[in-house]
């Protein structure tokens, strides 16, 4: 969606993060088992992301967090508010 | 052969994330003395052995590979239960080993933070110690120790350090109560057990920061730059296509030797014992029951071997996840998930592993419904069926030329396999497996050179897996099969109102009189099945001993081959690439004196054999796999009628084009 890095300090979702830069998370939207999921595997608030690439056909993603790699699809990832 | 059975005094649990070197620590620690089950009712692998500790002999039990306790999926729950003593098979343990790796240490943590709350005490074993000091990190071993308030020790598979003193630390926990070394809070609602998480969470974050040195963040820099080239946009999906390709290549060329060995050792066996034995029923059943029926299911071992090699090699060096991550749209667009790639690629092999293989699944309805389609995949049990079909009718014909019509139709029987999973993959989402898009959540393990020893290993616990069966689903459907082409002996007086077959060739027949095997097939019990059926395949261009084949083929495909070579009383080679045997199927003539077989008819029988369910080895999985005879059984009615349909529409769309 956006091209150029977005200012610092906007609020976005992790699928609207430019590939590369880095973020931290604010919080994760909803409370279904994905959620839960999401937060068991390290994604919780505080925690540094940053999205490495996308496969090619466009989806799912690979997140970088706590030093490991993490594929998530984009449904997964809008849950998922950063911080830059 | 006297041995004193030590029953073990101790049951210490081994748990950790997948990926954690787990499975490498285990076998070390047990060597070959393990043993693969499943837990009872449900389709988790149970792995144990033996491992000796200063006080005595233990069992260590492989809990399966977990994120985490708080039973979200299957394996979880099972954990759980084996952790806190639920599991009326399993003795709660007095020690869990928590396997932790050292190069993704906050992740991983997660699960042993959770270990602690059970109140079972915790030994952590460090792995991948060498991998992360190489990348130039380090931890003092003593001061997360202390801060985990367990012991922690260093373990390498390969130098064998820390195994020793790992036993040691173990044996002295055992009847210590663990501390918890942060505090939870107490919670009831949903709400409460994210803030759970998120305590455990921050604990861990401290206590790594405190006791490791980063001196450079390029942990990941050796798999991103492989990664570039592996999950490159365009490059990393042709190598995965070279990359099956080679793997199937590999398993067709390199099977195909021990396979004849095997299929030529079972023969000679089988005479062997027909020399040997007294000539009558007991040596009839052991050579052409017993020894036939399960050696043509045996000579697919060599496959097996070879597939369950590469999907191993494949898995251990972290390339699978890749693959799942390179294709998961393409999948999700039918409504499966990226990693059911790999058990339906297996299936073109064997349906057997590809089913086995569908565990790593985790949503069941997504797993259901790979299970479900990976028996349309055209495994290598049709070869002999499409080879013999194409030999006798298509062999040495050419369309413009050059292309092949065998190699064509070869190809277009599994299209039509590929397809009709699809279709079928994309009603069954939307109908009796509707569910919401699972959630896809992976790890993308750092590349890592595959442990040799756990890779033959699972290689041979597969095999050992698939023999056991061959040993006895297998083993009592061939008797069943054999003495349905038996009994009754033509000759013997018929039983009272008796069926007798109308075969019209009004053969007399007398009692003391070996008969040919093609009369006796005909008057056996699975003669009169094939002339009971006849009205329904008729339409499909099939007469009676097609018929016979046909039931027959419903124990596993390739026995169509052998089945039509007794019935047309082939000599005793039942070579599918036997020239007599093609032979006598194009001159093959009904009981009116007209050719059974037309071009037409072949390719109506291979249409069949693409789509129709007749393998029970596979129908005896899908239960197990699926704990319940409802699957097994609602795939053998809507594979064969689908097949049936599809052959229908074949012979008789044909017939109105003009040919047959």
């Amino acid at each position: 969606m956006k091209k150029t890095n977005a200012p610092a300090g906007i609020q976005l979702s992790l699928t609207e993060l430019p590939i590369g830069q880095d973020a931290r998370v604010t919080a994760v939207v909803g409370n279904s088992g994905i959620t839960r999921r999401l937060m068991e595997m390290g994604v919780v608030p505080g925690v540094d992301v940053r999205v490495i690439k996308a496969a090619p056909f466009g989806d799912p993603i690979e997140v970088r967090l706590r030093g490991y790699s993490l594929a998530m699809r984009r449904t997964e990832a809008d849950a998922i508010e950063v911080t830059i | 052969m006297s041995q004193i059975v030590q029953t073990p005094s101790f049951t210490i649990a081994l748990a950790g994330n997948p990926n954690a070197g787990k499975t490498t620590l285990f076998n070390l620690l047990t060597g070959l003395k393990q043993k693969v089950a499943n837990y009872p009712g449900v389709t988790v692998e149970r792995k144990e052995g033996p491992w000796r500790l200063r006080t005595g002999e233990a069992n260590l039990i492989d809990l399966p590979g977990l994120y985490s306790l708080d039973a979200t999926s299957l394996d979880e729950q099972i954990a759980r239960e084996i952790i806190t003593g639920e599991l009326p098979s399993v003795p709660r343990p007095d020690a869990i080993v928590a396997v932790v790796d050292a190069t993704n240490l906050e992740r991983n943590l997660y699960l042993v933070t959770q270990l602690f709350e059970f109140g079972v005490p915790v030994v952590v074993a460090l792995t991948m110690i060498d991998v992360f000091e190489k990348q130039q990190h380090e931890i003092d071993v003593e001061m997360f120790s202390a801060l985990l308030k367990v012991p922690v020790v260093a373990v390498n598979a390969k130098s064998h350090r820390g195994i020793d003193e790992l036993a040691e630390q173990v044996a002295s926990v055992i009847g210590t109560v663990p501390e918890v070394p942060y505090e939870i809070t107490a919670n009831t609602d949903d709400d409460g057990s994210h803030a759970k998480i998120f305590a455990r969470y921050n604990f861990i974050s401290n206590a790594v920061q405190e006791s490791t040195w980063h001196s450079d963040q390029k942990s990941h820099r050796v798999s991103d730059k492989i990664d570039r080239v592996l999950t490159h946009r365009f490059f990393g999906l042709v190598i995965l296509v070279a990359i099956l390709l080679v793997v199937f290549q590999t398993i067709f060329s390199w099977a195909s030797l021990p396979m004849d060995l095997l299929e030529k050792g079972f023969g000679a066996f089988g005479d062997l014992v027909k020399a040997e034995l007294p000539p009558g029923i007991l040596a009839d059943l052991i050579a052409d029951g017993i020894i036939a029926g399960v050696g043509g299911v045996v000579v697919f071992l060599p496959q097996i071997l070879l597939l369950f090699l590469f999907i191993s090699l494949l898995e251990d060096s972290g390339y699978m996840s890749r693959a799942a991550f390179l294709l998961d749209k393409l999948m999700s667009r039918v409504g499966l998930h990226g990693k059911a790639f790999l058990p339906l690629i297996s299936s073109f092999a064997c349906a057997i592993p590809g089913i086995m293989a569908t565990r790593t699944i985790e949503s069941r309805r997504d797993r259901f419904a790979t299970i479900l389609i990976a028996p349309f995949m055209s495994c290598s049990a049709r070869l002999p069926v499409y080879t013999l079909m194409i030999g006798a009718f298509f062999g040495g014909q050419y369309v413009f030329g050059f292309i092949s019509i065998g190699a064509l139709l070869m190809l277009i029987m599994y299209a039509i396999g590929i397809i009709a999973a699809i279709a079928t993959a994309f009603v069954l989402k939307r109908t009796v497996l509707k569910a919401p898009p699972p959630p896809f959540l992976m790890e993308l393990p750092p590349y890592r050179l595959p442990n040799l020893r756990t890779v033959f290993q699972n290689m041979l616990t597969r095999a050992w897996l698939f023999l056991k069966r061959a040993g006895t689903v297998i083993l009592a459907i061939s008797i069943i099969l054999w003495a349905l082409m038996y009994f009754p002996r033509a000759g013997s007086p018929p039983h009272e109102g008796g069926v007798t077959p109308a075969s019209g060739d009004g053969v007399v027949l007398s009692s003391n009189q070996p008969l040919p095997e093609s009369e006796q097939l005909k008057h056996s019990y699975a003669g009169m099945l094939g002339h009971t059926i006849e009205p329904v395949i008729e339409p499909l261009g099939f007469d009676w001993k097609i018929g016979v084949a046909l039931i027959a083929s419903f124990a596993a495909r390739e026995v169509l081959v052998s089945t039509l070579s007794i019935i047309y009383n082939v000599g005793k080679d039942e070579n599918e690439e036997s020239e007599t045997l093609i032979a006598a199927v194009r001159d093959a003539k009904d009981d009116n004196g007209k050719l059974t077989w037309t071009p037409l008819t072949a390719l109506t029988l291979m249409v069949f054999f693409v789509l129709a369910m007749q393998c029970m080895s596979t129908l005896a999985v899908v239960r197990r796999e699926t704990n319940s005879w409802i699957w097994p059984i609602f795939m053998l009615v809507y594979m064969t009628g689908f097949a049936y349909v599809a052959a229908f529409l074949t012979y008789q769309g044909g017939k109105l084009l003009g040919f047959g």
